[in-house]
């Protein structure tokens, strides 16, 4: 399957500078066009997993693993190769546009500067394909805005101009890193529609990094939901979401497994997340989970096929159900 | 969105929480001396520990003086201007006076008279800011006017005509050091204060019935001891320099005073013989160093504002 | 499209004040604060220098002199010293408003003639030490934020820390000792060797007038003057700024914008000479009004050791003789100074930042 995929992630592990490790074996791959969900609580590697994408990593992290993008090697690029994908291979969006913007820079020169440098525009070219991207975000008078500076907009204007800034450059696969968290909530549902609506424009691939699972489900078609830096679950969004096949999982939506009473009601997973570096030998989630068997916690389980599509990494996976 | 959301920390009730618990946390400066949160504790590195090394020696020179010094530090000798030798090992001035004899009781001075500048202008300083700071308003505009006016002589200048009008002498330059630099205290105090007053556990102290003074030693000393302490570390530097600046113009201690600012001078006259003037500005250099270089170190662990560029 | 129509409704126009009465009513409350410093100075001057025990004619007249009643006398009416304080201030103030600094009881010429003898001299040290040391403070600064916690950074803070530990005094006589009395490059002190006449005046800095002049042999040996002091003044200011310079550019470091400007594929140099700079530069100018004033008292000490007739040696004189008048010129100068930088910083800041609009 990895073989037709834009980006696919073979086991990727990263250990930061001091040796601690933060991502394990992650295993992932993203289609032409697809919008594919990452979720996970923080700390659980999914915003460190979209910066070992484009190499922003803090100095000294190791990256081990295959990456593939386009059918080239992530890992083995240098620094103009990795220049040379930054913008216009993969982008990306990040969680909070009042500090992804540059304050005091105006918005035309934020927008234009890569532009003229990936794509060779000329000044001129590239204010009028900034006019052009500002519109296709859905931003009024495009003209004056590029004049503007960042606080004179509201958080969704700057995360639309924060869209345009990562789409300038015709990126293949854009990552969002949250986009949405630091948003109003009718405001989310917009940027949410301009994401799709790219995507059936434009055959952008998406990678949708949240921690909120109502969102993946009106957008992605597939998710991974990661836990301690590994891949937990992975599957078809709706099917993943009605039928979790992961404890973590369904800890998540807060369903009660085996459901006996309260349908829907809402109950907190015990214990706390894993800090990373002080991981247990087992399955990270066995110390908060209702299912653990000391097979759990004597090596961390692989990932093994439910049905056609869908991968668990846990061995009572099959036998799980789950009321939601 | 009535979809579950995860565990994102942190959220309302936890930011409330905190908020709440900050007193607690009042010897937090002290916790992150031990080094429990991040990085090294403070006895691990290096600089830390040269620099602590240096003050502890220093210390002892001053303290044991008459056992280290090989001369009486005021005795002529014949020679004079003798250059380093076995017998002078820093040579000898244009008296004949040992230097190495005096760059040794010349720690007396220095040293004692740093600290006591620092501790009077921190006094001053900071009983000015925490009235400033915890009663606002008219006093706090005087005291900030006040402070702005001194900001408004440079340092030196100001020191200088102090202690010129009050005529050169020992009591009259400290005196003069401690009226510049009691505004910076005052500041930092004040803006401590501030930060704390504003925070929404000194009105529950209100509510509870808290008297201003009982508040005040409870949670606002607490809180403005860190800042203070990183403050007069680094300032217990600066004493010493300007104390040396002073004496060096003849506005410090009266000769024959071995005080280092006042060595220097000495030296300045004959340039050949770079002995008189090399050896106390050494010790000036190293003194004001270590205690430059712990100021830094503490203030990494305490003012968490320039803690942050070392966790990553 | 509803989702979008939402979302639009949330914009703000972007909103443009008018600017100039905001400046007009800016500059305004800036010149009543700096009258009213200026105001405070005068005060706190006259009246150090009363409640003092001795006074400008025991400072000034010989021993001699002073055992002799009707001298003491002659001098203390001649300068008015024998009139009360406030009679003595409001006579000060009075002239004052006229531009009259008054008389200097040291050079026995008026306080305005000196100053305007002095003040270039010092002037001429004290702005190439600033430039150099905002451009070295600068470079090294960010440096040594972008190598953070490597060899690189720690030769840099320990090197700060040396240049913030060291007596200027102190230092200016070493590099004397070294380029001066060993090598022998570098002139012992002044503003001119004995073989050059000073330029006519123009701006009052020989460097400068020399070459206005068309005698550039004067204005080459002017410089070679200039250098030495302008190091050890550079050294003292530069250690502040890279520090200073450093931890502020930390904290940019840290900002998404930073990450989001890599993210987009810049090459390393637009991120940190665009994006780093532009918004580093900000705490730099905010701390560069201090630094100045840092280093115009440093060159109190540097002039006395060069023999550079400038108006830190000046003050000293005037500081040492219980001269009032001098006194006073040199505070009300410098004051002047500090709230004209001060002004000058937060004119910068508008400039630089546009958050700020000047409120």
């Amino acid at each position: 399957m990895s073989g037709s995929a834009l980006l696919s992630l073979d086991r990727l592990a990263v250990t930061l500078p001091g040796g601690v490790p933060v991502i394990h074996d992650a295993t992932l791959h993203v289609e032409p066009g697809e919008i594919v969900g990452i979720a996970g609580e923080s700390g659980s590697g999914k915003s460190l997993t979209a910066a070992a994408l484009l190499n922003l990593l803090p100095a000294g992290s190791r990256v081990t693993g295959g990456a593939t993008f386009a059918g080239e090697d992530l890992l083995g690029l240098d620094r103009a190769g990795w220049r040379r994908i930054r913008g216009a291979g993969i982008s990306m969006v990040f969680q909070d546009p009042t500090a992804a913007l540059h304050p005091m820079l105006p918005i035309g020169r934020q927008l234009t500067e890569h532009m003229r440098r990936h794509l060779g525009l000329s000044r001129s070219d590239a204010r009028a394909r900034a006019v052009e991207l500002l519109d296709q975000v859905r931003i009024p008078d495009p003209q004056r805005t590029l004049r503007s500076y960042p606080h004179q907009f509201s958080g969704g204007m700057r995360q639309r101009v924060a869209i345009a800034i990562a789409l300038a450059c015709r990126p293949k696969l854009l990552i969002a890193d949250e986009p949405t968290t630091a948003l109003d909530v009718t405001v989310q549902a917009g940027i949410l529609a301009l994401l799709s609506r790219l995507r059936d424009e434009t055959g952008l691939s998406v990678l949708f990094i949240t921690h909120d699972l109502g969102v993946l489900s009106a957008l992605t078609s597939r998710t991974y939901v990661f836990y301690a830096g590994r891949v937990m679950e992975t599957g078809p969004t709706g099917a993943l979401l009605s039928t979790p096949r992961h404890p973590y999982t369904a800890a998540l939506l807060g369903a009660r497994p085996h459901g006996a009473a309260g349908v829907g009601s809402l109950r907190p997973i015990p214990g706390s997340p894993v800090v990373p570096g002080q991981a247990p030998p087992g399955c990270p989630f066995a110390p908060r989970c209702d299912f653990a068997t000391a097979d759990c916690t004597s090596a961390p389980p692989e990932p093994a096929p439910i049905g056609t599509d869908r991968l668990s990494a846990c061995p009572v996976a099959p036998e799980l159900e789950v009321t939601p | 969105m009535s979809e579950p959301t995860m565990t994102e920390p942190p959220t309302a009730v936890d930011l409330a929480d905190r908020r709440v618990r900050k007193p607690l946390a009042r010897r937090s400066w002290l916790r992150r001396l031990r080094g429990t949160s991040a990085g090294h504790p403070l006895w691990r590195q290096p600089l830390t520990v040269v620099s602590v090394t240096i003050l502890v020696a220093w210390l002892l020179i001053a303290a044991l003086a008459p056992l280290i010094a090989p001369y009486d530090p005021l005795a002529q000798h014949a020679a004079t201007y003798l250059p380093p030798s076995g017998a002078h090992p820093f040579g000898t001035d244009e008296l004949g006076r040992d230097i190495l004899s005096r760059l040794v009781y010349g720690a007396r001075l220095s040293i004692p008279l740093a600290l006591v500048i620092v501790a009077l202008a921190l006094a001053v300083g900071g009983v000015l800011g925490l009235v400033a700071g915890y009663l606002g308003r008219f006093v706090d505009e005087a005291l900030m006017r006040l402070t702005d006016l001194v900001f408004a002589f440079p340092q030196i200048i100001l020191a200088m005509a102090v202690s010129a009008a009050f005529g050169p002498s020992t009591r009259n330059a400290v005196l003069a050091l401690v009226i510049v630099s009691w505004p910076v205290y005052a500041r930092v105090i004040r803006s401590a204060v501030l930060t704390v007053r504003g925070e929404d556990y000194l009105h529950a102290a209100r509510l509870l019935g808290v008297g201003p003074i009982r508040a005040l030693r409870r949670d606002v000393v607490p809180n403005s001891v860190g800042p203070a302490v990183v403050l007069a570390t680094l300032e217990l530097g600066n004493a010493v320099l300007m104390l040396a600046a002073l004496s060096f113009l003849g506005l410090g201690p009266r000769p024959p005073a071995p005080e280092w600012g006042a060595m220097i001078a000495l030296g300045s006259h004959d340039l050949s013989k770079w002995w008189v003037s090399v050896f106390p500005g050494l010790a000036i250099l190293t003194v004001v160093l270590a205690f430059n270089i712990l100021g830094d170190a503490l203030r990494d662990r305490i003012d968490p504002r320039y803690a942050k560029g070392r966790e990553t | 499209m509803t989702a979008t129509t939402t979302a639009a409704a949330g914009t703000r126009p972007a909103a443009r004040r008018p600017r100039v009465p905001n400046l007009v009513r800016f500059l305004g409350k800036r010149v009543a604060i700096t009258i009213g410093l200026l105001w405070g100075v005068t005060v706190v001057t006259f009246a150090l220098v009363h409640v003092v025990p001795g006074d400008a004619a025991t400072a000034n007249l010989s021993e001699q002199a002073l055992n002799d009643p009707a001298v003491v006398a002659a001098y203390r009416a001649k300068w008015g010293l024998d009139q009360p304080i406030w009679q003595q201030y409001l006579h000060y103030l009075g002239n004052l408003l006229h531009g009259d600094l008054g008389t200097s009881q040291q050079t026995g010429r008026p306080v305005l003639t000196d100053l305007v003898q002095y003040v270039p001299a010092t002037l001429e040290l004290a702005v190439p030490s600033m430039i150099l040391a905002l451009v070295v403070g600068t470079a090294v600064g960010m440096l040594a934020a972008v190598r953070h916690g490597r060899a690189s950074d720690q030769v840099v803070r320990v090197g700060s820390l040396l240049g913030l530990s060291t007596p200027p005094f102190w230092l200016s006589l070493v590099v004397l000792y070294l380029f001066f009395y060993l090598l022998g490059v570098s002139p012992s002190g002044g503003r001119l060797s004995p073989q050059f006449a000073p330029p006519p005046s123009v701006t009052g800095m020989y460097t400068v007038d020399a070459a206005l002049a068309g005698q550039w042999a004067a204005a080459w040996d002017a410089v070679q003057h200039l250098v030495l002091p302008v190091l050890v003044l550079t050294c003292l200011t530069v250690a502040t700024l890279i520090r200073f310079v450093r931890s502020a550019m930390l904290e940019v470091l840290q900002q998404d914008y930073i990450r989001a400007a890599y993210a987009k594929g810049l090459p390393t140099r637009t991120v940190l000479g665009r994006h780093l700079l532009r918004a580093g530069l900000v705490p730099v100018i905010t701390v560069s009004g201090l630094a100045f004033a840092s280093l115009l008292s440093g060159t109190v000490l540097v002039e006395n050791i060069f023999g550079w007739p400038g108006l830190g040696q000046y003050a000293f004189r005037s500081a040492t003789g219980l001269d009032l008048p001098s006194i006073l010129g040199v505070s009300l100068f410098v004051a002047l100074v500090y709230t004209g930088v001060n002004l000058l910083v937060d004119l910068l800041y508008g400039l630089i930042d546009p958050r700020i609009r000047l409120s």
